[in-house]
């Protein structure tokens, strides 16, 4: 069982008649941490829909853990275990931020649709929520509404909706964007820290996080994989330089 | 300071007592069969916030369910009296749950395909259909007559027969407690939160796992449920069930209920269904023009209060219990004298517009509280029209004060709860 956690062949989308994502192949190990870097406009956020269900690939396939996910829905790809995180803040403004996470812990729990059991009598979503609400720092914010939370705040609400249900494959799209420095640096230990054992794919800008966080990573440029390898190896990458690097840390 | 659980008993124990005893208090026999309406409406108006409160459903058409509960009850009941067989009349309101459920069940399959604004047009459409097929279909809907029915069929339990209006208040009493105190429990499960959860961001509730059209297909299925208990209940009260129930007025009515009481709230259905059933009986009896009435009145709420009564009823218990009232009291006393002056001025001009076109031998003269006015008296317009004017320019100029201090008062709530 070598299969890895996750695979993209010869994956294709068009929106109309403009191509987006022109063939990519992918493959990420159990447990690696893999970054996915690109100019703007590659097709990082897309391919980022295509692989969590938001919507269908034009052609191609994408595997979680060997088994084709390709076309199926957001919520069915979840449940089998591939979580994921959103660019702009994607989170239920009117709950608390322990509701938020309660949410998103309740069907790896099994309860799914139950409407005869009291959420608060559920033990094991109590002691999931609350272990959730404190790596990600918000027990002091368990009570409010997650809409009125700092910018910085909801991006480690975000994060945490995203690991709570103990996904195995979690994806992160540019988590720490628009960040300062310093939550900068806390995002990173944030992330560091709820992903270990787990396979992570993040899309990020920060060349300071990617190098610093990512076991591989693929450079994607007009929607194709351009380069993959370990960071030195895309330090030391002439075509990758050219392309993309070299405007942002020469 | 007492646990919340306690206090919440406490509550629960408090409305079962107030609807006990209300019957003692209001003696009268009109009373007792508005207090058996506001029962009634209570479950009907606590079933559609489920949708609109809780699942952002926005549904011009619950009366469907309401109304289709009703019918299927007239019917259970017509079975009954014919002696093709028997269930309790007590009991009856849950077969009209379940011929609501049954209908939100096929209905709602359609409907809640989407959300948003095609789900409020295309429950806009099931309404007209099942309103038009009411005519179409004499055999189920009576027609224009409707189906009439008599309660009091099978022999009497224990002196149980549903003839006097009181024992049919206390059945409602007892459905309308059971039914409060399940939906109240159906927001503290998995289904409830994820409902809210699915209102706040559908998207966002896929991606952990959840499929939003199930969550709301299965929330109509049960708000559809109580509505058909509150419609079973609605044929033993009237005994009549008309195409009128199953209309788009009705389904406008109970949606003026929930967003009067304030849907962001468990309680404020409850309060809005009270309120607007006094007004739809109290205010029909003293004028005829009590729809305008009743129309400025929501107009003014959603206008001055969008959250409803139960969100000015919140934010000013924190405010009273942060000792911050005294900075609005001022405000809301001018205000208050300013209003009193503009509705007195609203309602001589209406009425005297009325008056016009009423062609009633009762005489022209009438009074407006203690002022006799006249419609053929250009006195009478002036004055009315006067008083009007000083009236809104009053309360207009009383508002920015009001304003200025809730933001201070906004404020201070604000930070002190983000402390």
């Amino acid at each position: 069982m070598n299969a890895p956690a996750l695979e993209l062949r010869q994956v294709h989308k068009s929106f109309g008649r403009t191509p987006i994502i022109n063939g990519v192949d992918l493959a990420i190990a159990k447990g690696e941490r893999h970054a996915i870097i690109g100019p703007n406009g590659a097709g990082k956020s897309t391919l980022f829909n295509l692989i969590s269900g938001r919507f269908p690939p034009s052609s191609g396939q994408i595997l979680l853990d060997g088994e084709a996910i390709t076309g199926l829905d957001a919520q069915d790809i979840n449940r089998r275990g591939l979580a994921r995180s959103f660019q702009i803040t994607n989170i239920f403004p009117r709950l608390s931020v322990y509701e938020n996470v309660r949410c998103a812990v309740l069907w790896s729990r099994g309860y799914r649709y139950s409407f005869w059991q009291r959420i608060g009598a559920l033990e094991d979503v109590r002691a999931r929520t609350e272990e959730i609400v404190s790596k990600i720092g918000l027990i002091a914010r368990r009570d409010r509404p997650a809409g009125v939370l700092s910018y910085a705040e909801q991006r480690a609400l975000e994060i945490g909706i995203t690991i709570a249900g103990g996904a195995g494959v979690i994806l992160l799209d540019e988590p720490t964007a628009g960040m300062s420095r310093s939550e900068t640096r806390d995002a990173v230990e944030l992330i560091r820290n709820v992903t270990q054992g787990k396979t992570l794919v993040m899309v990020e800008h920060d060349m300071g996080v990617v190098f610093g966080l990512a076991d591989r990573i693929s450079v994607l440029v007009y929607g194709r994989v351009l380069a993959a390898g370990t960071p030195d190896e895309i330090r030391g990458n002439a075509a990758v330089r050219e392309a993309y690097l070299g405007t942002e840390t020469a | 300071m007492r646990s919340p659980t306690f206090r919440r008993l406490a509550l629960w124990g408090a409305t079962a007592l107030v609807m006990v005893l209300l019957p003692l208090v209001f003696r009268q026999g009109f009373a007792l069969s508005m207090l058996s309406q506001m029962g009634i409406a209570i479950i009907f108006a606590l079933s559609y916030n489920m949708l609109l409160g809780q699942t952002g459903l926005l549904s011009f058409g619950h009366a469907v369910y309401y109304g289709l509960g009703a019918y299927v009850c007239a019917h259970t009941l017509n079975a009954i009296g014919a002696g093709k067989f028997h269930i309790p009349v007590t009991l009856l309101p849950l077969v009209g749950g379940l011929a609501g459920l049954f209908f939100g069940a096929t209905l709602g399959y359609v409907t809640t395909r989407r959300a948003g604004t095609p789900f409020a047009m295309i429950s806009l459409g099931i309404a007209e259909m099942v309103a038009a097929s009411a005519l179409m279909l004499p055999g189920f809907f009576g027609g224009e007559g409707g189906i009439a029915t008599n309660r009091q069929v099978g022999a009497a339990w224990h002196g149980l027969s549903y003839g006097p209006q009181i024992q049919v208040y206390y059945l409602i009493v007892a459905w309308c407690f059971l039914s409060m105190i399940a939906m109240f429990a159906l927001t503290q499960t998995p289904l409830g939160r994820m409902a809210n959860a699915v209102r706040d961001n559908p998207e966002r509730a896929k991606f952990i796992g959840y499929n939003p059209t199930r969550v709301r297909y299965l929330v109509l299925c049960l708000a559809s449920f109580f509505a058909g208990i509150a419609g079973g209940l609605g044929t033993i009260n009237y005994e009549i069930v008309t195409a009128e129930n199953v209309g788009v007025a009705a389904s406008g009515s109970v949606l003026i209920m929930a967003f009067v009481g304030g849907v962001g709230h468990f309680f404020g259905p409850i309060i809005g269904a009270v309120l607007v059933s006094f007004l739809q009986s109290a205010l029909s009896s003293y004028t005829q023009a009590w729809l305008l009435y009743f129309g400025l009145f929501f107009v003014f709420m959603i206008m001055f209060a969008p959250g409803g009564i139960a969100s000015l009823i919140t934010v000013h218990g924190q405010a009273v219990r942060m000792g911050l009232f005294k900075r609005l009291l001022p405000g809301y006393v001018a205000s208050g004298l300013a209003f009193l002056v503009l509705v007195a001025g609203l309602i001589a001009l209406v009425e005297l517009t009325y008056q016009l076109s009423e062609t009633s031998e009762l005489g022209k003269q009438f009074k407006v509280f203690w002022l006799a006015l006249e419609p053929s008296k250009w006195t009478s317009w002036a004055l009315a029209g006067f008083v009007f004017a000083m009236g809104l320019g009053l309360f207009l100029a009383s508002l920015r004060p009001v304003r200025t201090a809730w933001q201070s008062v906004n404020v201070e709530l604000q930070a002190r709860g983000a402390a």
